[in-house]
């Protein structure tokens, strides 16, 4: 509790135990995943059989190790191709929003703000099918009116992207406008007075400012499409992005393999965390 | 007005209307039209082949088969729990988070609370899985202690779903909580205090209401997202798991009965809608403002 406030020593103990349970809890799935890939059988449980790399390296007939399993592989691939589109996208109309939102007084401004907001909470699985049938509607009926056949509105990659796109660039939207909008209005108007162009002051001003946002906002979105399981389920074509082979392979029964993938998620995702600190410390003007 | 002033209010209308294309069209053709969409074929009734008449049959169903409103108020029900339950294992991390320790391990135990959140909820339930299950870590433990005698399965019940669900949605309790403690000022626990109070009172009477918000933030978003997951309740519950969404996902793809599915849909919306609008309600809070956190 609060220092000045005096609490038995009892009291202490048991709370600080209750915080030691919770990372335990927080850190044990993790944990345990990590492990069991170096673990030298053919399932991901007890008992321990020695340590291996074989889940990473090996190319047997019955242990294919993550970088010989061209599902696997092929799948990291679809969702790095997903992610690219969806970041981009999402970025993209998020700096839009940011600038309408932040920068523009219009009629109905604050409805629109809260119909930005809706896609946070709307289910993923009902985004997903929303999704999907009003692209097969429009396909449907351009095919029945003009003959053209519209394929890229039917369950395959674009569609993923798209349907992921709906809910991330909320999320990107709401980490640049909040950037924004600490941004001080007046260095752009000395800047303007100056001399400079509008572009220019964007350019070599605004720009820069927001610039761990957009990075921020860009691993985050990077990040969630990646992982995202719900919308993709629905929308999956023929290509599965690397969440859909996983619950496939979950479902059939795990081998190690799995926790290899798990694994290199988690040095990947670590990895984009620690950039993100990074580039959020550098922040100009702190 | 001079020349000057009109070209830079048509300019600035010019920004506006280019800002704004981008955004309605994603506003109509991903979030509004799709959802209409999905209104649409709830409230159809397919006659033959392409041809279809308005009806209300996919929502009678629903409310005649029981199966179906069963794992409706089951899934509704499931959720508020976890919600409960994660806000009260919540709370007291977010306290320790924002009022006790100080500088730099404030910081780590914050950034420690949201690593996990890093990594694809597949495989966080994934570990769990692994923990629980027949052969898992938890039931050879168990054995090795000598508190069970055969392998225990702790997979497939409805207590292991909540327990996935309270871990997946961990984060978006303990951030908001957080934040809101945060702004606190000592001095009002201290006044609770010094007015005569015990814990408990400062408790009910100065802090909870001061965290108010970040309380109901966060049981929304956990709300949300216990409501509309799909994976975790699989993964953990099996084939009897009963989840809402895996009725829509059944409906939609597997048996390709979109008027059904679209209804269940409907549905859920409109449940997940309500509560959103009740928790906003009695605490008067905004939607904008919660959700914009």
């Amino acid at each position: 509790m609060i220092s000045s406030i005096p609490q038995s020593r009892a009291f202490r103990g048991t709370y600080n135990a209750y915080i030691a349970l919770f990372f335990l809890f927080l850190i044990a799935p993790l944990l345990v995943v990590a492990v069991f890939s170096f673990n030298d059988s053919l399932f991901p449980s007890l008992p321990w059989m020695g340590g291996t790399l074989d889940w990473y390296f090996s190319d047997t007939p019955e242990r294919q190790g993550l970088f010989h399993d061209d599902a696997i592989l092929e799948s990291m691939v679809t969702s790095l191709l997903v992610a690219t589109g969806v970041t981009v996208l999402s970025v993209l109309l998020a700096l839009s929003n940011a600038f309408l939102f932040e920068r523009h007084d219009f009629k109905g401004k604050s409805f629109l703000y809260s119909l930005m907001l809706v896609p946070l909470v709307i289910p993923g699985v009902i985004l997903g099918i929303s999704v999907l049938a009003f692209g097969s509607n429009i396909a449907n009926n351009v095919e029945d009116n003009w003959g053209i056949y519209l394929d890229f509105l039917r369950p395959g990659l674009v569609m993923v992207i798209l349907g992921q796109f709906a809910f991330i660039s909320t999320i990107c939207t709401l980490v640049i406008s909040a950037r924004l909008r600490k941004f001080d209005i007046q260095l752009e108007e000395a800047a303007l007075n100056l001399g400079a162009s509008r572009f220019d002051v964007f350019r070599t001003i605004t720009l820069p400012w927001l610039r761990p946002a957009i990075v921020g906002s860009a691993i985050v979105a990077f990040l969630m499409s990646f992982e995202n399981f719900n919308t993709t389920l629905i929308l999956v074509g023929s290509d599965a992005p690397l969440t859909i082979t996983m619950f496939d392979r979950l479902r059939q029964g795990a081998t190690p393999v799995l926790n290899a993938v798990s694994v290199l998620l988690m040095v990947v995702s670590g990895l984009l965390a620690l950039i993100s600190v990074f580039v959020q410390r550098k922040e100009p003007g702190q | 007005m001079n020349a000057f002033s009109s070209s830079k209010a048509s300019g600035k209308k010019l920004a506006l209307f280019l800002l704004l294309t981008p955004f309605a069209l994603h506003l109509f053709f991903l979030i509004l039209l799709p959802h209409l969409e999905i209104l649409n074929i709830s409230l159809r009734e397919r006659v033959s082949y392409g041809i279809y008449k308005f009806s209300l049959m996919n929502y009678e169903a629903f409310f005649t088969e029981p199966l179906y409103w069963r794992t409706f108020l089951r899934t509704a029900v499931m959720s508020i729990l976890t919600t409960a339950i994660t806000l009260i294992v919540a709370f007291p991390v977010a306290w320790y988070i924002a009022k006790v320790v100080r500088g730099r391990t404030k910081g780590l135990l914050f950034l420690a609370c949201l690593i996990p959140f890093w990594v694809s909820e597949l495989v966080r339930t994934y570990g769990w899985m692994i923990l629980l299950r027949e052969t898992g870590v938890i039931s050879n433990l168990l054995q090795w202690a000598g508190l069970a005698v055969g392998p225990v399965e702790m997979l497939y019940n409805d207590a292991t779903v909540m327990l996935g669900l309270v871990y997946t949605s961990m984060l978006f309790m303990v951030v908001p909580l957080v934040s809101t403690l945060d702004g606190m000022d000592d001095s009002l626990v201290e006044a609770a205090y010094d007015l005569g109070g015990n814990g408990w009172n400062a408790l009910r009477e100065v802090v909870i209401p001061y965290a108010m918000p970040g309380i109901v933030s966060g049981c929304i978003v956990v709300f949300m997202l216990s409501l509309g997951n799909y994976l975790t309740p699989i993964l953990l519950g099996g084939k009897d798991s009963l989840w809402f969404t895996d009725q829509i996902f059944t409906q939609f793809i597997t048996r390709f009965n979109w008027e059904q599915g679209a209804a269940f849909g409907v549905l859920l919306l409109i449940l997940s809608s309500l509560i959103v609008w009740l928790g906003l309600k009695l605490s008067r809070q905004s939607f904008s403002e919660t959700m914009g956190r």
